[in-house]
């Protein structure tokens, strides 16, 4: 849910990363930090466990500029992916302005992508949002791994409705940036539409 | 879709006045408002030192995973929590149903003085946050993106 301070002059948006467990949420998040200019973001916060999985969630505060005098903000979350952690994640979707679903193209994680969009559609419908409505991006991670499937494939089975999406490998910053300005962009025009 | 929070220039001088005064009245540190969802909306005391969007996100996490317990016991929520630290203690309470008042305190202050001015400062925020909501739901209320270009939205973007 955005919020716009007309005192400060900002406007904040919520941008949640979705995704089975260990597809790469966090290190979309990790190299977004670790490519954007200090004055540009904030602390980035992970509650993991000691295993380094993500436990609750992970959390970024980024600068984008200025729109007519207005400070752009933008929160990154991430949820934890692994199935039993789905009480937290839909506690991380409150409130959330758009998703990027990342998704694992390794062949053996295919029923785990299609189980976590079912999940993400579900626990949005929960907190009163639809899916096929909110602003929504797909990420096709591990591009680089020998055993991914083709993006076609991906395509058919988890983007039936062709929102957005990019081919990524995150750890090296392919289509990480891609993603974050394309759903940034779907966030902005979306408040633009419903003002 | 929800509908965000907005915040207008007199309502935040009002909530950043009785931020003051709590901090004030409750010898606290620092004293810090927090939209449910992690934003941000006001703070008062000796902030400057403080990482205050983490101190924001990770108080909006909590109050979520403390309503998650409360209602798998069958309570709607736990409106005040307080966390004891060695020098530093932590007073977290809902107001209004969708912001959190923090109060960061230590040995100079006690648990049922914060909670006093809370309960005060509380009722307070929440006749502002009632004016706001009204104003928010007003026909033809202003929001900046009224007036918005798609061109500015790619100029943002563009490299």
């Amino acid at each position: 849910m955005s919020f716009i301070n007309y005192s400060s002059r900002e406007i904040n948006c919520k941008i949640v990363y979705y995704g089975p467990g260990l597809c790469g949420k966090t290190t979309n998040l990790q190299y977004v930090y670790a490519k954007t200019n200090p004055d540009a973001k904030g602390k980035m916060i992970s509650l993991a466990t000691e295993t380094e999985r993500t436990l609750f969630f992970d959390f970024l505060p980024l600068s984008l500029g200025e729109i007519r005098g207005f400070k752009t903000r933008f929160h990154l979350y991430t949820v934890p992916g692994q199935v039993f952690y789905d009480a937290s994640r839909k506690l991380i979707l409150k409130g959330v302005d758009g998703v990027v679903f990342v998704a694992d193209s390794q062949m053996e994680r295919m029923e785990a992508n299609l189980e976590s969009i079912e999940n993400l559609r579900v626990n949005l419908a929960e907190q009163g949002y639809d899916l096929d409505r909110i602003p929504y991006v797909v990420q096709y991670n591990k591009r680089d791994l020998p055993n991914a499937v083709t993006v076609d494939e991906l395509r058919s089975s988890l983007n039936p409705r062709s929102v957005p999406e990019y081919s990524a490998v995150a750890p090296t910053g392919v289509g990480v940036f891609d993603t974050l300005k394309a759903i940034a962009k779907l966030v902005l025009t979306e408040l633009k539409k419903s003002s | 879709m929800n509908s965000g929070l907005v915040m207008y220039e007199e309502e935040f001088r009002l909530i950043t006045g009785i931020c003051d005064r709590l901090t004030r009245d409750a010898n606290a540190k620092v004293v810090f408002l927090v939209d449910k969802n992690g934003q941000l909306i006001a703070s008062s005391g000796q902030a400057q030192n403080l990482d205050t969007t983490s101190l924001a996100s990770l108080t909006a996490g909590n109050v979520a995973a403390m309503g998650g317990l409360a209602k798998l016991i069958g309570e709607k929520e736990f409106p005040n929590q307080f966390h004891e630290g060695e020098r530093e203690s932590l007073h977290m309470s809902i107001v209004a149903g969708r912001v959190v008042l923090v109060v960061i305190f230590d040995a100079k202050s006690s648990l049922g003085l914060v909670r006093l001015r809370v309960k005060k400062a509380g009722e307070e925020l929440g006749r502002v946050f009632d004016v706001l909501a009204k104003k928010q739901a007003m026909p033809g209320a202003q929001s900046p993106f009224a007036e918005i270009t798609d061109d500015d939205i790619d100029n943002l973007f563009s490299e």
